[in-house]
């Protein structure tokens, strides 16, 4: 109908083409243009960057959605709503994005660029510590099936432990990383530094490829688990680091090193804390030994206290 | 009708006439009569019942309560599209499902503190935290339903998964077994799946059409933890 096509937002499509053919364009002055479309929709904490942007067809723009995204305050329920401004397709478009990370394509300028949402960090935080915390429980089971001697336990204080390091996690180190993005913003004018939303975002949806990764950990082979974990932690670094990239790249070498592989540091130290915690090694297992080793060896010397008390 | 045909001037045309363009020309006679009474029936039924119930026996007070109870265990075990579940919610069955599978689902006291199964607390703080976690994600995903109905429809379709808990804890005096399990896990199963259909069909209406599939995922995942709990229940 040709209503509805006159209706559809052509300006968006034609901008996010742009930078997605030219991913350079991102740090060029061009870019100033593109900027606003991704802070606009969340008008919060980048007010100050507003009185920058001097395009006449971009600030009758921002000048309305100033306006009209302002008036919520914190402490109302139409706040809070806006960030839940998503549909199914949106939601599942930023996942299949966070799951193939190309190194020109920004997660945050191409697929975040209608506003960044708190559904998809929060759901797939909540769905990724039962996930770990169930594996965990069922590995045991396997274990014990084929070796009964294995003390089983639904340990539930692990559901616990896992949601709260996982949404630590996803709130924390963006709050660091978008303190310390904001404090060298000083150094680079060009290009703005991503909202906090926008940051736990990226981590938020970069963790959804732990999710499969978890549930393949099930298969009780040594070198298999950690080729899938690896795998999953490249996929998953890679998507934080192509996003950071055109961020950090005007800084000083040292910085930018320094940050990128402090992210993927971390990274890892989560998801190899993680396999250790939740699928030990089952031989630590600690009601275990004392039963084995009395069902194991009958006919062993006597302990050293016994042979302590006839010395 | 005839002032309209002519300003549409050939009959043949498809093309659309504007909305509303026929409003000029209509106007009120002064013959019709515009009055009447404004009465709410159920309202005022309510009222007058209200008031007489001071006076009633303790006994007609409770009975009529759980034979509300009752009827919205009805309306779940046999799902289907009506709002009787959301017009009249009340809280009293959703708390007497959870006590009781928390009650069953507890573990004794020998177990060690840390390496058990989920206390009472934690049966309880899981339903009703996830139950309101569920409500209000869908109200901010834009849905149009009340709070505390919600957290109504939530809590009455553990009912499923309760007579589940029941069902293990029975298979459960049995020798064990892959059978034993095998049979557990059918039912739990089923339950599940039947707890899921009955929510869906009470809730699913109330939002909006492209964001439907994001509001039933975490009712899936609630009812999934809660099978999970049941199904690995093993008595000391």
């Amino acid at each position: 109908m040709a209503a509805a096509d006159e209706l559809a937002f052509h300006e968006f499509e034609e901008a996010s083409d742009l930078l997605a053919e030219t991913p350079d364009a991102a740090t060029t002055s061009g870019s100033n243009q593109l900027t606003p479309q991704g802070h606009v929709a969340v008008a919060v904490d980048s007010g100050g960057s507003y009185g920058a942007e001097e395009e006449v067809e971009e600030s009758d723009r921002t000048a309305l959605l100033q306006e009209e995204k302002q008036q919520p305050g914190f402490w109302t329920f139409g706040y809070y709503q806006s960030f839940f401004d998503v549909d199914t397709s949106q939601v599942l478009d930023r996942i299949r994005g966070s799951l193939l990370p190309r190194p020109g394509h920004n997660f945050v300028r191409h697929h975040l660029r209608n506003g960044p949402d708190l559904y998809g960090p929060f759901w797939i935080c909540a769905t990724l510590a039962f996930v770990l915390a169930i594996t965990g429980n069922l590995t045991l089971v396997l274990a014990q099936r084929r070796d009964p001697s294995i003390h089983y336990s639904p340990q539930f204080h692990k559901v616990t432990v896992a949601g709260v390091t996982i949404y630590c996690y996803v709130w924390l180190v963006p709050l660091a990383l978008w303190a310390f993005l904001r404090w060298r913003k000083g150094v680079r004018e060009r290009m703005g530094p991503y909202t906090f939303l926008e940051t736990v975002c990226v981590y938020g949806y970069s963790l959804f490829v732990f999710i499969p990764t978890v549930i393949l950990w099930l298969i009780p082979v040594p070198w298999l688990q950690w080729l899938f974990g690896g795998l999953a932690l490249a996929l998953s670094a890679a998507s934080l680091v192509f996003t950071l990239w055109p961020v950090v790249r005007e800084d000083t070498r040292l910085v930018a090193a320094v940050l990128l592989s402090t992210v993927v540091l971390l990274h890892a130290l989560l998801a190899v804390g993680c396999k250790f915690y939740f699928f030990q090694p089952l031989p630590l297992a600690h009601p275990a030994p004392p039963t084995q080793a009395a069902s194991l060896s009958p006919d062993l010397p006597p302990p050293p206290t016994a042979r302590a008390h006839t010395t | 009708m005839a002032k309209a045909a002519e300003s549409s001037g050939d009959p043949g045309t498809a093309s659309p006439r504007p909305l509303f363009a026929g409003l000029s020309d209509i106007s009120i006679s002064q013959d019709i009569p515009v009055e009447g009474e404004i009465t709410i029936p159920m309202r005022s039924h309510i009222r007058e019942f209200d008031s007489s119930t001071l006076n009633e026996s303790v006994q007609n007070t409770i009975m009529r309560d759980l034979k509300a109870v009752g009827k919205k265990f009805m309306h779940v075990l046999y799902p289907r599209k009506s709002n009787t579940l959301l017009r009249d919610w009340d809280l009293w069955g959703p708390l007497i499902l959870c006590v009781t599978l928390a009650l069953m689902l507890q573990r004794s006291s020998i177990d060690s503190e840390k390496d058990g199964g989920p206390q009472f607390a934690e049966v309880f703080v899981i339903v009703w935290f996830g139950a309101v976690t569920i409500t209000l994600n869908s109200k901010l995903l834009g849905g149009n339903i009340s709070f505390f109905q919600s957290l109504c429809v939530l809590g009455y379709c553990i009912l499923p998964l309760t007579v589940a808990m029941l069902v293990c804890r029975l298979v459960l005096l049995a020798e064990p077994g892959p059978i034993n399990f095998m049979v557990r896990f059918f039912v739990v199963i089923v339950m599940f799946a039947w707890s899921i259909v009955a929510s869906t069909a009470f809730l699913a209406d109330s939002q909006p059409p492209n964001r439907k599939a994001l509001a039933i995922y975490p009712v899936f995942l609630f009812y999934f933890v809660i099978s999970w709990m049941i199904l690995t229940f093993t008595p000391q």
